[in-house]
């Protein structure tokens, strides 16, 4: 554990090119279309045969690359996977039409086909197709990925994201990285390291050691950099590192103050974030190409966990000016704040969705905590998890799931990330090596 | 890692009070506490010159209600005592340390147990002892004393704690 990783491998797949392939026929029947906001959702079933091997050495790779398409259509709740031992039709070959009549009598409502090869240059291959078995015709054109071997996984995940946005018509999120807190230990003596990983728990990576407390990784809207605030210091401060070259800098470095709780601006040139000065919290920004920091609020009370709107303009965070922890916006150089969240109970940790139509939050009432979301003026408030403890909620990268981390009660309480629709559907564990907690979603991978 | 330990022992027993006079950094008590961490550096609790009698007879600690910083009225009767310690014993600077109950979100509870820590902080100031030997630290939730999931052991991490250091100021 205690040497790290100095490189990444972020850019595995940076010359990974996407291709399209000639659709095989046009839509006829009303297109396969699943609508994420339908309270009564049922999932549909698809078949997912395995790709095809069009080399020998391409086989291990074509059955991982299935089942990852697989898991990851399965996972979000929206699909059920017919097996294949009820698969009348069997896919020889990539490129000859589809027997959808086979399809059918089995109810696939959808159906993936892939072939994988490894070429001459030991570059690896992936070919897939998508059909809407009950509109007898190809869903969008087939598609083509090219990758290092080793980028196998992202070009599954590049596969399912493809497929998951056209039949839902959102954007995909399968092939993107989650910065977390890796939590070893008991509740009183937890040992926490800043680490990586796929959106499914798969590669983690740890980019730090535990020997000083680490807390809230934030990813940078490109992905590139990771803000976190470390104890190493002495005193709490936040720390920038670059992912492909491990480099490392502190933020805030001013001495007998806590700074905590960063932020990326969305262009990724500022950060805003908590400072604590004689017990006193507000919200400051630097820039990081210099200069002095700029106050945001100045309030005798505690103003903390900063996130902008996509647009950049404004800002929600939290403050407990009215007695308890509310949620409010302002503009994004501060100015009046103005309170959006009104029902009992008190409001933590605010993270504008991506799309700028929801703000998720925790919410504690009662001796219980809750993952919800709201609209932007604080209505429609929805609550999608309950638990002892659930806190700290972040977005996928197209706006419709939400992870958060669930820490269980008692002296062998862990934590553990969780993912969660904003419909509340799909509560769903990431399986990790450790505890987690203080998740971070990334961005889309290009 | 026990070497380590071993190690840790044997400089706080060479070093005595000139080093790290509160190995014990969370606060779970005197002599035999949690790491089995012997304090015989530390003097006799009933030494009042002692670092062992600020720690355990005066009290290190005071405690909080929830989601507050004000200072009860047995925390300031705790805290005008170690005030009076470090006015008499001034070659010792002190670090408090804030702390909250698992009970809250972790960026708030770190605003909070910094709040705890300069109420305390504020407190012995206004008893004479000067800023410049008392620093803050807020470790929010991340370090609670006892683990159990109810009123029994929040009541004992809502807590500031302070730890002796040797040397004037901080």
């Amino acid at each position: 554990m205690k040497s790290l990783p100095m490189i990444l491998t972020l850019a595995l797949v940076a010359m990974m090119a996407a291709v399209t392939i000639g659709a095989s026929t046009m839509a006829v029947a009303e297109p396969l279309r699943l609508r994420l906001e339908d309270p009564n959702i049922e999932p549909v079933p698809i078949a997912v045969p395995t790709f095809l091997a069009e080399t020998p050495e391409a086989q291990r790779y074509a059955e991982e690359i299935t089942r990852v398409v697989a898991e990851d259509l399965v996972g979000t709740g929206l699909f059920r996977e017919i097996g294949p031992e009820a698969f009348i039709s069997r896919i020889t070959n990539f490129d000859s039409p589809v027997q959808y009549v086979d399809w059918k009598a089995i109810n696939a409502q959808a159906l993936i086909t892939g072939s994988v090869a490894v070429g001459a240059d030991g570059r690896l291959s992936v070919k897939f197709r998508l059909f809407d078995v009950f509109s007898d015709a190809a869903l969008g054109e087939g598609l083509q990925f090219g990758g290092t071997t080793t980028s196998w996984g992202r070009m599954a995940h590049k596969v399912a994201d493809a497929a998951y946005s056209r039949i839902t018509g959102e954007g995909g999120y399968f092939d993107s990285r989650v910065v977390f807190v890796a939590e070893t230990g008991p509740k009183d003596a937890r040992q926490k390291r800043i680490a990586i990983m796929d959106y499914d728990g798969a590669n983690v990576q740890y980019l730090t050691d535990s020997a000083s407390i680490v807390l809230a990784p934030r990813f940078s809207p490109d992905g590139g950099r990771v803000l976190y605030t470390s104890y190493e210091t002495g005193s709490p401060s936040i720390f920038m590192l670059d992912l492909a070259t491990m480099a490392r800098r502190q933020i805030s470095a001013d001495l007998g103050s806590m700074t905590f709780s960063p932020r990326f601006s969305r262009d990724g040139q500022r950060v805003i974030y908590s400072m604590s000065q004689g017990g006193n919290t507000d919200l400051w920004m630097q820039d990081l190409a210099g200069g002095v920091p700029v106050r945001l609020t100045n309030a005798p009370s505690i103003e903390t966990a900063p996130s902008f709107s996509p647009d950049g303009s404004q800002i929600v965070f939290e403050s407990d000016r009215s007695g308890n922890q509310q949620l409010y916006i302002m503009d994004a150089n501060g100015g009046e704040p103005r309170r959006i969240s009104f029902d009992t109970g008190r409001y933590g940790t605010p993270v504008w969705s991506p799309r700028g139509d929801y703000i998720a939050f925790t919410k504690q009432e009662k001796g219980a905590f809750f993952i919800g979301v709201m609209r932007i003026d604080g209505s429609e408030e929805r609550l999608l998890t309950q638990s002892f403890l659930d806190e700290g909620p972040t977005w996928a990268p197209n706006g419709r799931v939400i992870m958060f981390h669930r820490e269980t009660s008692g002296a062998g309480g862990e934590a553990a990330l969780y993912s969660v629709d904003i419909s509340g559907r799909n509560l769903r564990r990431i399986i990790t090596e450790t505890g987690g907690s203080d998740p971070s979603w990334g961005p889309l991978l290009p | 890692m026990t070497k380590l330990i071993t190690k840790a022992v044997l400089l706080v027993a060479i070093l005595g009070m000139a080093a790290c006079t509160n190995p014990d950094r969370f606060g779970a008590g005197g002599a035999g506490g949690a790491g089995g961490i012997d304090s015989s550096g530390l003097g006799s609790p009933s030494d009042p010159r002692s670092v062992a009698y600020f720690n355990q007879t005066i009290g290190d600690r005071v405690l909080f209600a929830v989601d507050q910083s004000t200072l009860t009225a047995e925390g300031q009767n705790t805290l005008r005592q170690q005030a009076q310690w470090l006015n008499t014993n001034t070659a010792y600077a002190a670090i408090i340390e804030g702390h909250a109950d698992e009970q809250g979100t972790r960026e708030y509870n770190l605003a909070l147990g910094e709040r705890r820590a300069n109420a305390v902080r504020e407190y012995l100031i206004s008893q004479g002892v000067a800023g410049n030997r008392l620093r803050t630290i807020s470790y929010g939730k991340e370090r609670p004393l006892e683990i159990c999931s109810d009123e029994t052991c929040y009541a004992k991490n809502r807590r500031a704690v302070t730890v002796i250091s040797a040397g004037a100021g901080v």
